[in-house]
C-alpha cells in the first residue's frame, strides 16, 4: 500500500463523518453551501466553519502532539487567554505589531516550557501538571487586562482576526499554514516517529537513546505556541482581550478534536490532519446548531448527541464489526497477541 | 504412562483451523489430551502453539474444527467461558493483580460471602487451606506483588485449578524461574496430574519437557507434525520434528581460548552504583565476548544497566581508547558506540505499535538526531536487509512489532542495535523465552559479530551457552563481581561453583 | 462542627463589639461574581470607590463564577465578623443555609444586581435594576423608532437559563407584543460574550439571506452587540442603518459604536449598585430603618442623540 493510500485510509473515517455532518446541515438549511465573494473575501457558512473553528484547530495541533506522547494539555484555553491579553496589552501600550506578536508568542512558549518542565523533569502526571496553569492562567490573564475587556483598535492586529488573505479569512490561513507546517516538520524529520515512540513506550525509547525529556518539553512548547496563535486570533477577532471568556473550555474541544481524529489518548500513532478535520467536525456541529434555528436550550443536548453518534460510529468495536462481520473483540485480542509462541 | 492413551480422552480437538489475513495459522490440527497426563506442546516461533491454545480456550474464534470435552462438544467464547467448562490457563506473564492480596487473587469474582458481604476471614482461611495443598506456607493477606514470580505462578495455577479443575494449560510456566523453583513447580504439576487433571505444558526447555511430560505434540508452521510418547523419543528426534532439519550437535567442554593479549579499548575502573552493583573493574578488548553468569537478581542486569547509563553510575570512570568518556544516560552510551538489548523485551525493548522498520531504525535515528531523518527508501532497505539476514519472520516490514513472536521481537531488537554499527553490544538474556531455532541463530550471530571485531557482553542463565561463545566469563553474586574465568577454566562446573559459593562470602 | 460553632460564636461576639462602637458600618464584605464582563468590572470599581468615599473598609472577594467560592467567601466574612455583606449572587438557588448563618450572626446582607430564591427575611434588601423593565425599555424604543414599519428582529440571548436572559427576553417581548409589524425571527444564545455574539450573528446573517431579511438586532448585553456589529460590518452591511442595534447595559464601548453610528440605543444598567446599598445600610445602622425589600435602580435609555462621545469619556475610566 502506497503512502498516499495509507494516509487516505487513515483519515477516511473523519472525512466521511465531516461530509455526513455537512450533508445533515444542508438538509436542515438548504442555502448552506452558498459561497460568494463580498468585500474581497469568501463569504458563506462553510467559510464561517473554517473561520470559527480556527482556535480549536490550532489548539488541536499542539494537543495532538502532546497526546501522542501519552500526555494531555489542559492549560491551552488559559494560555490562549494569557496570550490574547499580552497582545492586547502590548498594542495598547504602544508597541509595534512585531513586538506585540513576539511578546504574545513568547508568553505561549514560556507557558509550554513550564508545562514541559513539570512533566518531563519533575515527572508530574501531565493532567495534574497542566491543570496548574489551567487554573492559574486565567488569573494571570486577568492581572494583565486588569479585570476588564482590554480593547484595541490597531488595524494591523485586528487584521489577524478579521482580515483576509487570498480571499480567505486570516484565521483560516493561519491554522491551515500552521497545521501543514507542523505536519511537514514532524513527518519530514524523524520527530513524528520519535514522538510516537516515546508515547508508546517511554522507557524503551529512552533506552534506545532517544532524548525523551527534550522531546516531551518540545511537544508542550509546541502546544503553547499553538495556543498563543489561537489567543491572538481570538483577541483580534473581537478587538479586545477577554480574560474570562477567551478560550474558555476550548481545551476540551481540542481534546475532543484529537479523539475524533482517531489519535488514542494512550499515546502513540497520531495524525495532525485527522485532528484538524476533527476540529472542523466540531465546529460544523456548532455552526449547524446556530443555523438550524432551534431554541438555545437544545444546543448542548444536540451537540452531545451528535458527538456521541460520531464517537460510537468511529469506535474500534463498531468499525471492526462492520469491517469483518465478526465478533468485535477479535482485533483487541490480536493486538494483545504478543505472547511468545 | 503409555496406557493413558487408551482411555477416553479428556479433551479432543479435531481439524482445528485458524486463518489470519495472509496466513494460515493452524491447518486442520488434531490434538488429544488424556486425563491424568502431562502433554507437552512444542514448536518453533510461529508454529501455532499459542494459536492452538487460544482456539481451545475461545480467545480466538476458530475457523473450522471441533472440540470435545469428555466426549461433549464445547464451544468456549473466551478465557472466562473456558474456565466455566473446566479449562484453566496460566500464561507466562502472570495475569493476576499484584496490588491485591493473595487471597483476593485466588478468589476474585468468586469470593466467599456471608450475608451477601464478602467475608475476608473466610476468604483468608480458605486461601491458606488451598495454598497448603501446594506446599506454600505464606500469609494470604499480603499483596501478591510481595512474592516472587514463582510463588505468583503457583497462585495463578491454584486459582486456575480452583475455578476449572479438568484441564490446565501452562504457557511457558518456567521461563522466569530458577532451577529450585522449577523443581517445586514440577512437584505441583505431578500432584495435579495424579489427581486426574490433564495438563498441557508449553516450554522451550527440552530437558524440562523430557522430565515432566508423558506425551509430546509437535507443531510446525501451523501443521501437526506428530504426537509421541515421551519415553519413545530422544532429544535429536524431537529437535528434528521441531526444526525439520538437523541441528548441528555442538557442545563444547570449555570456552574459547583467550584472545591474544591485545590492548583493551574499553576500560571501566571502580565503576558502580550504590544499591545496585558494587564498584567493579572491567576491560573489554575488540572482538571479545565476555559472558556474565549469575542468578536472577545477582547484579548481572544491574551491571548492564549501569554500563549503558540507564542507571547513572555514582563511582568510577569509563575510558574508551584511553580517553575518559561520559556515561550518564543511554544517549551518552549510544554516542560512545554502545548497544543494549535488555532482558525484558516488552517493557524495555520493543515499541509495540511501531512497525518492524521503525523499530529497526529507531536507535540509529536517535543517534543521528531528529533533524536528519534516515531517508524512507534507506529505511526500507535496512529493514529488508535485517529481516533477511536475521531471518525475522514477519509478513512485511510495516507490521507492528508487537504482533511478532518473542524470538522475532528479539531479532528486531538486535537489528535495531546492529543498524547503529555498535562497537560494544550488551545482550541481557538474548535467548530467554525464544524457541530452539531462533536460539541457535542468535548464538550463531554472536559468534559472527565477534569475528567481525565487535565486543560483546552477554548475560545468560544458560551456562552451556556461555561456554560455547565466551572468551571470558564474569560471575556475579550478591551484587558483586566475584569471579572471572578465562579459556580452559570456562566450564559449567566452575561457573556453578562460583555461583553456588553464595554464602561463604569470599570473593575470588 | 465544633470548630465552626466556635467560629460562629466568636464572630457573633466580634460583630456585637463592633456594632456597639459605631452606629455606621465600618467593615463590609463584598462577594463579587467575578469579572466576566466590563459592566461587572465597573460595578466592582464603583463599589470600591463608593466605599472609599464613605470611609468603609471593603473586603472584596472574587468568586470566579463559582457559587461555592461565594459561599466560602460569605462564611469567611461571617467568621471575620464584618458589619454587613454585599453579594452579587452568581445563581439564584442554594443560598438558604449560608444566608441563615449570616442572619444568626446578625449580619445584614444586601443583594446586588441579582436576586435569590430564598425567603426575603434572610436578607436586608436587594438593590438591582428590574431586568424585565430593561427589556421593556429596549423593546419600547424599537416600537417607537419603527413607527409601524415592518421589521424582522433577531435576538442575542444571554447565557441560557440565567435570569437576565429570561427577564430581558420577556420584557422585550412584552413591549413588542401587539405590534404586528415587529417579528422576532431568530433567537440564540451568545453567552454574553463578544466572541459568541459575533459568531452567532454571523450565522443569523447567513441564515437570513445575508442579513437582507433582518431589520433589527436586540442583544441582551452590549458586549454581544459589539461582537455582532463587527459581524454585520464584515458581511458588508451597515450596522445602525441596515440593521438597527439595540442592547442593554450601557458600557463605554457601545457609546463609541453609537458615536460612530453603528449602534442605535442602549439601556443603562447602572453599575452603581453599591451607592444605594450603602445608603440603605447607613440608615439601617443609624436608626434601624428597614429599607424596602427591593430598591430599583433607574433603567435609562441612551440613543445617538445623547452625545454618546461625551458619555463614553465619562464612563471609560470606570473599569468597564
Amino acid at each position: 500500500m502506497s503512502g498516499t493510500a495509507r494516509f487516505l485510509r487513515r483519515i477516511a473515517p473523519q472525512l466521511i463523518t465531516l461530509a455526513f455532518v455537512l450533508a445533515l446541515i444542508s438538509v436542515m438549511f438548504p442555502g448552506f453551501f452558498n459561497i460568494s465573494i463580498a468585500n474581497g473575501r469568501l463569504y458563506g457558512s462553510p467559510i464561517d466553519i473554517l473561520n470559527r473553528g480556527a482556535p480549536v484547530a490550532l489548539l488541536a495541533i499542539g494537543m495532538t502532539l502532546v497526546i501522542a506522547t501519552r500526555g494531555i494539555d489542559l492549560s491551552v484555553g488559559a494560555v490562549m487567554a494569557i496570550c490574547g491579553a499580552v497582545s492586547a496589552w502590548g498594542i495598547t501600550q504602544g508597541y509595534d505589531l512585531g513586538s506585540t506578536l513576539l511578546m504574545a508568542v513568547v508568553a505561549g512558549l514560556v507557558c509550554g516550557l513550564w508545562n514541559g518542565i513539570l512533566v518531563s523533569f519533575l515527572g508530574i502526571q501531565p493532567i495534574v501538571a497542566t491543570l496548574i496553569l489551567m487554573v492559574a492562567g486565567r488569573g494571570i490573564a486577568q492581572l494583565i487586562t486588569e479585570g476588564a475587556i482590554l480593547t484595541f483598535n490597531d488595524p494591523n492586529l485586528i487584521f489577524f482576526g478579521s482580515g483576509s488573505l487570498f480571499t480567505l479569512p486570516m484565521p483560516v490561513v493561519i491554522w491551515i499554514v500552521t497545521g501543514l507546517l507542523i505536519t511537514w516538520i514532524v513527518r519530514r524529520t524523524a520527530l513524528g516517529m520519535l514522538i510516537e515512540s516515546v508515547g508508546i513506550n517511554l522507557r524503551a525509547s529512552t533506552l534506545a537513546g532517544i532524548n525523551s525529556r527534550v522531546l516531551l518539553i518540545a511537544v508542550y512548547v509546541t502546544s503553547g505556541f499553538c495556543a498563543a496563535l489561537a489567543g491572538i486570533i481570538a483577541a483580534a477577532d473581537i478587538r479586545g482581550a477577554d480574560a474570562n471568556n477567551a478560550g474558555l473550555w476550548l481545551e476540551l474541544d481540542a481534546i475532543l478534536a484529537v479523539v475524533i481524529g482517531g489519535t488514542s489518548l494512550l499515546g502513540g500513532r497520531f495524525s495532525l490532519i485527522a485532528s484538524l478535520i476533527g476540529a472542523m467536525i466540531i465546529q460544523a456541529v456548532n455552526t449547524g446548531i446556530l443555523l438550524s434555528g432551534f431554541p438555545p436550550e437544545f444546543n448542548l443536548v444536540i451537540k452531545a448527541a451528535i458527538i456521541l453518534i460520531i464517537l460510537v460510529v468511529q469506535s474500534p468495536a463498531l468499525r471492526t464489526g462492520m469491517a469483518f462481520f465478526r465478533k468485535p473483540r477479535q482485533t483487541d485480542v490480536a493486538k494483545k497477541e504478543t505472547v511468545t509462541q | 504412562m503409555s496406557e493413558v492413551a487408551n482411555s477416553r480422552p479428556l479433551l479432543r480437538a479435531t481439524g482445528v483451523t485458524k486463518i489470519f489475513p495472509g496466513t494460515v495459522a493452524l491447518d486442520h490440527v488434531d490434538f488429544t489430551l488424556q486425563p491424568a497426563e502431562v502433554h507437552a506442546l512444542l514448536g518453533e516461533n510461529g508454529a501455532g502453539k499459542s494459536t492452538l491454545i487460544k482456539c481451545l480456550t475461545g480467545a480466538y474464534r476458530r475457523d473450522d474444527g471441533d472440540i470435545l470435552l469428555n466426549g461433549e462438544p464445547v464451544d468456549p467464547r473466551g478465557t472466562l467461558d473456558a474456565q466455566s467448562y473446566g479449562i484453566g490457563t496460566v500464561y507466562q506473564e502472570v495475569n493476576l493483580l499484584p496490588n491485591l492480596s493473595v487471597a483476593e487473587n485466588l478468589f476474585l469474582g468468586h469470593q466467599p460471602t456471608r450475608f451477601g458481604m464478602i467475608s475476608g476471614r473466610e476468604m483468608t482461611r480458605r486461601a491458606r487451606e488451598t495454598l497448603s495443598q501446594y506446599g506454600l506456607d505464606i500469609d494470604p493477606a499480603r499483596s501478591l506483588g510481595d512474592f516472587s514470580v514463582a510463588v505468583q505462578q503457583v497462585i495463578a495455577i491454584a486459582r486456575a485449578v480452583n475455578l476449572s479443575g479438568k484441564v490446565l494449560i501452562l504457557d511457558e510456566p518456567t521461563a522466569s524461574l530458577d532451577s529450585g523453583e522449577v523443581k517445586m513447580l514440577f512437584d505441583i504439576i505431578r500432584s495435579l496430574r495424579d489427581r486426574g487433571i490433564g495438563i498441557i505444558f508449553i516450554s522451550h526447555f527440552l530437558d524440562q519437557v523430557f522430565e515432566i511430560s508423558d506425551r509430546v505434540t509437535v507443531l510446525r508452521n501451523g501443521r501437526l507434525i506428530g504426537t509421541e510418547d515421551a519415553a519413545n523419543i530422544d532429544r535429536v528426534q524431537l529437535v528434528n520434528m521441531m526444526l525439520g532439519r538437523e541441528l548441528e550437535h555442538e557442545t563444547r567442554e570449555t570456552g574459547k581460548t583467550d584472545l591474544a593479549p591485545g590492548a583493551p579499548w574499553l576500560e571501566f575502573d571502580d565503576f558502580g552504583k550504590k544499591g545496585r552493583i558494587a564498584p567493579f573493574d572491567l576491560k573489554i578488548r575488540p572482538g571479545e565476548v565476555v559472558g556474565m553468569a549469575g542468578l536472577l537478581g545477582s547484579g548481572r542486569t544491574e551491571t548492564a544497566e549501569t554500563l549503558f547509563g540507564a542507571v547513572t553510575h555514582d563511582s568510577g570512570t569509563a575510558r574508551s581508547r584511553g580517553e575518559e568518556i561520559e556515561l550518564r544516560s543511554p544517549r551518552d552510551a549510544v554516542a560512545a558506540g554502545f548497544g543494549f538489548c535488555p532482558e525484558d523485551r516488552k517493557i524495555d525493548g520493543i515499541i509495540a505499535d511501531l512497525s518492524v522498520r521503525e523499530n529497526i531504525i529507531l536507535a540509529l535515528q536517535a543517534r543521528i538526531g531528529w533533524a536528519r531523518p534516515v531517508p524512507r527508501r534507506r529505511q526500507a532497505e535496512m529493514a529488508e536487509d535485517f529481516i533477511r539476514r536475521l531471518d525475522i519472520r514477519t509478513s512485511d516490514a510495516e507490521k507492528p512489532v508487537g504482533l511478532l513472536s518473542g524470538g522475532n521481537q528479539q531479532k528486531v531488537l538486535l537489528a535495531r542495535w546492529l543498524a547503529t554499527n555498535p562497537k560494544f553490544l550488551i545482550l541481557d538474556e538474548p535467548t530467554r523465552g525464544i524457541d530452539v531455532g531462533a536460539h541457535a541463530e542468535i548464538i550463531h550471530l554472536i559468534e559472527e559479530l565477534c569475528a567481525e571485531g565487535m565486543s560483546l557482553l552477554v548475560i545468560s542463565s544458560e551456562l552451556d551457552e556461555l561456554v560455547a561463545y565466551s572468551h571470558r566469563v564474569i560471575v556475579v553474586r550478591d551484587r558483586h563481581h566475584v569471579a572471572e574465568l578465562v579459556g580452559a577454566d570456562i566450564t559449567t562446573d566452575n561457573m556453578v561453583d562460583a555461583i553456588a559459593s553464595a554464602h561463604n562470602g569470599s570473593a575470588t | 462542627m465544633l470548630s465552626r460553632k466556635a467560629i460562629l460564636g466568636a464572630s457573633l461576639l466580634a460583630s456585637v463589639a463592633l456594632m456597639s462602637s459605631s452606629a455606621i458600618a465600618q467593615t463590609i464584605g463584598f462577594s463579587q461574581i467575578g469579572s466576566e464582563s466590563g459592566w461587572r468590572a465597573a460595578e466592582t470599581t464603583l463599589t470600591k470607590s463608593q466605599a472609599e468615599e464613605r470611609g468603609i473598609d471593603l473586603k472584596f472577594a472574587d468568586a470566579q463564577q463559582k457559587q461555592e467560592n461565594q459561599i466560602k467567601a460569605l462564611r469567611s466574612f461571617i467568621a471575620q465578623g464584618v458589619d454587613a455583606i454585599l453579594i452579587a449572587p452568581v445563581v439564584a438557588t442554594g443560598w438558604d443555609a449560608v444566608l441563615q448563618e449570616a442572619k444568626e450572626a446578625e449580619i445584614p446582607v444586601v443583594l446586588l444586581d441579582r436576586m435569590v430564591d430564598s425567603s426575603d427575611d434572610l436578607y436586608l434588601t436587594a438593590v438591582g435594576s428590574d431586568l424585565v423593565h430593561e427589556g421593556n425599555v429596549a423593546g419600547q424604543w424599537l416600537v417607537d423608532e419603527l413607527g409601524g414599519k415592518d421589521c424582522n428582529v433577531v435576538e442575542l440571548q444571554g447565557t441560557t437559563g440565567s435570569s437576565p436572559a429570561i427577564d430581558r427576553k420577556n420584557g422585550f417581548e412584552q413591549a413588542i407584543n401587539g405590534h404586528d409589524n415587529i417579528k422576532l425571527i431568530r433567537s440564540q444564545t451568545g453567552d454574553f460574550t463578544r466572541t459568541k455574539g459575533k459568531e452567532v450573528m454571523e450565522s443569523f446573517l447567513k441564515a437570513e439571506d445575508g442579513g437582507k431579511n433582518i431589520c433589527a438586532l436586540y442583544a441582551h448585553n452590549d458586549d454581544m452587540a459589539v461582537g455582532a456589529i463587527q459581524a454585520i460590518k464584515e458581511a458588508g452591511l451597515k450596522p445602525g442603518e441596515d440593521i438597527l442595534v439595540v442592547s442593554i447595559d450601557a458600557v463605554p464601548d457601545i457609546f463609541q459604536a453609537m458615536a460612530a453610528g453603528e449602534a442605535n440605543a442602549t439601556v443603562e444598567l447602572t453599575p452603581n449598585m453599591a451607592g444605594p446599598a450603602f445608603d440603605a445600610l447607613d440608615a439601617y445602622f443609624k436608626d434601624g430603618t428597614k429599607p424596602a425589600k427591593f430598591i430599583q435602580t433607574e433603567s435609562k435609555l441612551y440613543t445617538q442623540n445623547d452625545d454618546p462621545q461625551k458619555v463614553y469619556e465619562e464612563k471609560k475610566d470606570l473599569g468597564y
